[in-house]
């Protein structure tokens, strides 16, 4: 181990990170250290320094302590029976090369997470002292994430907290059956209790802050999670039906997901073709859908096909709107606020600029143009001063007409 | 018509002398609006410009006439103007205006984003914050030490807009502690750990060409990609090409797209199922394929296959690990550990091995068992698999953890899991026990320990599977 190069171990332990979908950086406290005593800032937004031809961002140092594992997840790369190579890092090297590339303005902080050493309390112990070392030793004000370890004990996930801005738990796969087929090591309900535990932790901390000025801060950043689709044959319906599950009960901040891709040292249980980049596309939509634009987790559901899937053609919204024409055409100029968030194409930026527009004047199509990316898409659900689709809602080939027309052809089948 | 009367049909120049100062241009629009002066009278220009209009249609106005009225301006206005000033487009300035004049006699304009003013007013300020923005996000500092001691952490960045000085604060924030320079074409900024100093405009040569870091920094970005997904579009969107020249990472994008490929085809390919038929169905089927699999390493080293042996319905099925020499010798399982454990209790059942070939290790002229990776069990799991189906045992006994994965397709806890029935999908029992090999080692009352386990274990096998099944089946082999 300590034969490799400390460049030869940050490729292993990031290429080994990369599953791991969650680079944000927002969201948390705002700091600075314009004191001149240690370094960084974060603000409300987080900052994207990089993007990768995969078209994620880059934000954080996004690295794992080591992919030395103890368990046996047929989707992980680092698996205790698969035969990657392993590597490991000390928590002083994660530490000086978080603080020598924040320095450089590489990143906005750093995103910790382990394959599990020795034991699972072991593993949290020496990620909390990364996360302790840069915020005690040497002041760091920058963003830090960790993924947390189910299986360690509860007191020294909160003191996790602590120190980290963003605290997480992987649930992994959305279904009680796919986990144990292909994490036998994982159990949901623990799984989901550590989760319950640190939402207590977080709401208890937000409360203590209200009446105690220096009460210690728990993960301003909240908690997220991340479920792995198409490794199991969970469908659509049953992962948003699990997201909305989460963010119910756990107040969540974000569920992640990420596509199953093919691992090098495939586990044989496992489906070897991806599932298209555009499903998890689609069901990151969807949860936007219920975020940010007063969809239920039914109402996203009733957008499903048959067999429980989104469909891959089209985006949510508009399935939804396919299926529900009889709520068509909205009046720009009268209806309340929630229906023209479910008008395909209207953004709530948009929403939000027409509702202020059309308290001084009557909205035409022209107006509606300048407020939104494609009036085209829009058109046929709406109702302006000066336009009314005629009936267009019945036509059977209005889906046609709506579809992206040139769809480019899967390259890598 | 008095001397005081201002002369409206009269041009008049206004030139901006700081284009990145919002209040400049507030003062003076805010006193032509008030000495009524239209929009199309007004010629907006820049300090470096006004030796250019050749025609001299338009004088520079130092005197703008008296105020006539009182100019409003929203706090909307003046936020949306905060931003549209450091624009480097120099339309900025009458449109701005025209806004400002509009507004005057229509308080609520700013609220109708559909305007075409207010709209074009909106893209130019939504260029200025993604420009201030990518500046936070592409500033790359390059460290340097001076001999005495001091260092400097020094970026070139060229940004579209007028928003260098409008960053520093963030930057201050962020990097208070360090000494650092942010040198650009027009204005270069430098924090010496107390105060802020301003330099004229600089070259990309004035700043270092390297940083040791650097170079760790495109290992990282290059090992975080993942060539499973690549979405280009998406990157040049967020990253667009303009700023790859002073980003250190953005030389490997295209040998990291051109490699993408490759890569993910060869991930597939160590994954890809190495049977592309459909399993064998019959005994002798499988004793065929495994004689030619050649699936994994250990069916390429040149050993004989090693066929299960024992009764077609069988009860119990014990599964051994691999062959041995003299398994290989004699072409089927008969003197190994497993064979001792039929001959003595359980004559009726069938032994077969979840490894069907020999793996070793050649040791000078002996060649030294090795347990296959987790790998080629799976992969030799087809045949036992097929074999299961076609035997459909009560009880499967596997003899060690690598047997055990060969039937649960995990890798099992041996002590965990030992000592009781688990049950399989397809309706048989497995009873997972230590391999009799491995006692081999311990010390003598370890291994009486270990013995008597091992006899728990086998205790729990019921007595039915010491008789021979209903419809005794032929010997395959």
């Amino acid at each position: 181990m300590s034969s490799l190069s400390i460049t030869e171990r940050l490729e292993i332990l990031a290429d080994a990170a990369k599953y791991d979908a969650s680079c944000a950086s927002s969201g948390t406290d705002k700091r600075h250290s314009r004191d001149g005593k240690g370094i960084g800032s974060t603000q409300g937004s987080g900052i994207c320094h990089a993007y990768a031809p995969d078209g994620r961002c880059i934000s954080l140092l996004k690295i794992l302590l080591t992919n030395h594992c103890i368990f046996d997840c047929h989707y992980c790369v680092n698996r205790k029976s698969s035969n990657v190579r392993r590597a490991k890092f000390t928590p002083e090297e994660v530490v000086d090369l978080t603080l020598s590339f924040y320095r450089r303005n590489y990143i906005e902080g750093l995103f910790l997470s382990s394959g599990i050493i020795k034991s699972s309390d072991h593993t949290m112990e020496q990620m909390t002292e990364v996360a302790r070392s840069l915020r005690e030793d040497h002041g760091f004000r920058g963003y830090i994430h960790l993924k947390t370890i189910p299986e360690a004990d509860q007191d020294l996930i909160a003191r996790a907290g602590r120190w980290a801005d963003r605290v997480s738990i992987n649930v992994e796969l959305p279904t009680e059956k796919g986990l144990a087929e292909l994490a036998p090591d994982k159990n949901g309900t623990r799984i989901e209790n550590a989760i319950a535990h640190i939402g207590n932790v977080i709401t208890e901390a937000k409360d203590a802050r209200k009446r105690f000025r220096h009460a210690p801060r728990f993960a301003p950043g909240g908690q997220s999670t991340q479920m792995i689709v198409g490794a199991d044959a969970a469908n659509d319906s049953q992962i948003i039906g699990r997201a909305g599950l989460l963010y119910s009960r756990y107040s969540l901040r974000r569920v992640y997901y990420s596509a199953f891709s093919p691992i090098s040292e495939a586990s044989a249980v496992l489906p070897l073709k991806r599932p298209p980049l555009i499903r998890e596309h689609r069901l990151y939509q969807s949860d936007w859908l219920v975020r940010f634009y007063g969809f239920s987790v039914t109402d996203v559901q009733n957008a499903t096909d048959a067999t429980g899937m989104l469909p891959l053609d089209i985006d949510p919204k508009l399935a939804w709107a396919l299926r529900y024409r009889d709520s068509f055409p909205v009046d720009i100029n009268a209806a309340p606020k929630d229906m023209l968030l479910r008008v395909p194409g209207l953004g709530t930026k948009a929403v939000g600029a027409i509702l202020q527009a059309r308290r001084h004047h009557r909205l035409r199509l022209d107006d509606l143009s300048r407020l939104t990316r494609s009036i085209a898409k829009i058109r046929p659900f709406v109702i302006t001063a000066n336009w009314k689709p005629t009936l267009l809602t019945d036509r059977i080939d209005l889906k046609k007409r709506l579809t992206p027309q040139s769809v480019q052809t899967e390259l890598f089948t | 018509m008095t001397p005081e009367e201002p002369r409206h049909d009269r041009l008049h120049t206004v030139t901006i002398t700081c284009p990145d100062d919002p209040q400049e241009w507030r003062d003076k629009a805010r006193r032509l609006a008030a000495a009524e002066i239209p929009p199309g009278m007004i010629r907006w220009t820049e300090t470096d410009e006004t030796a250019t209009d050749l025609f001299g249609t338009y004088c520079e106005t130092t005197d703008i006439p008296p105020a006539r009225r009182t100019v409003r301006a929203s706090r909307a206005f003046l936020h949306l103007a905060g931003s549209v000033l450091l624009h480097r487009d120099r339309a900025r300035f009458p449109a701005l205006y025209r806004l400002l004049w509009r507004l005057q006699g229509a308080p609520h304009l700013m609220e109708n984003r559909g305007d075409p003013d207010v709209h074009r007013l909106m893209i130019m300020a939504g260029q200025v914050r993604r420009d201030i923005h990518k500046m936070r996000a592409f500033v790359r500092f390059r460290h340097i030490g001076t001999p005495d001691g001091e260092e400097r952490y020094i970026a070139w960045f060229e940004p579209d807009h007028h928003i260098v000085r409008a960053n520093s604060s963030f930057f201050i924030n962020r990097f208070a502690s360090q000494n650092w320079s942010i040198l650009t074409p027009d204005l270069c900024l430098h924090w010496n750990g107390t105060e802020l100093s301003e330099t004229a405009g600089a070259r990309k040569s004035d700043a270092p060409a390297e940083d040791a870091t650097e170079e760790l920094w495109q290992r990282y970005y290059a090992s975080i990609f993942n060539p499973a997904r690549l979405k280009i579009s998406m990157m040049v969107r967020e990253m667009p090409r303009r700023y790859w020249k002073n980003l250190p990472e953005a030389r490997l994008i295209p040998e990291l797209i051109a490699g993408a490929q490759a890569r993910e085809a060869a991930m597939v390919e160590t994954g890809a199922d190495p049977f592309p038929g459909p399993p064998p169905e019959t005994l002798q089927e499988i004793a065929a394929g495994i004689a030619t699999c050649r699936a994994c390493p250990i069916g390429c080293n040149g050993t004989a296959a090693v066929a299960g042996q024992g009764p077609e319905k069988a009860r119990l099925l014990i599964v051994d690990e691999q062959p041995g020499e003299a398994e290989l010798s004699q072409g089927s399982p008969q003197t190994g550990h497993a064979a001792q454990i039929r001959s003595r209790l359980f004559p009726h059942s069938r032994i077969t091995y979840a490894i069907k070939h020999f793996k070793f290790t050649q040791n000078g002229n002996f060649r030294l068992p090795k347990p296959a990776d987790a790998r080629e069990t799976d992969i030799c799991r087809r045949w036992l698999n097929a074999e299961r189906r076609i035997i459909r045992p009560d009880i499967i006994l596997a003899l060690g953890p690598r047997a055990g994965r060969a039937i649960l397709g995990r890798t099992p806890s041996l002590e965990r899991e030992r000592g009781q029935f688990i049950p399989l999908p397809d309706g048989s029992r497995l009873i997972l026990t230590a391999h009799p090999a491995s006692f081999n080692a311990l010390s003598p009352e370890s291994r009486q320990k270990a013995e008597e386990k091992l006899q728990n274990d086998l205790d729990l096998i019921p007595q039915d599977c010491l008789q021979p099944a209903p419809e005794p089946g032929l010997s395959a082999e």
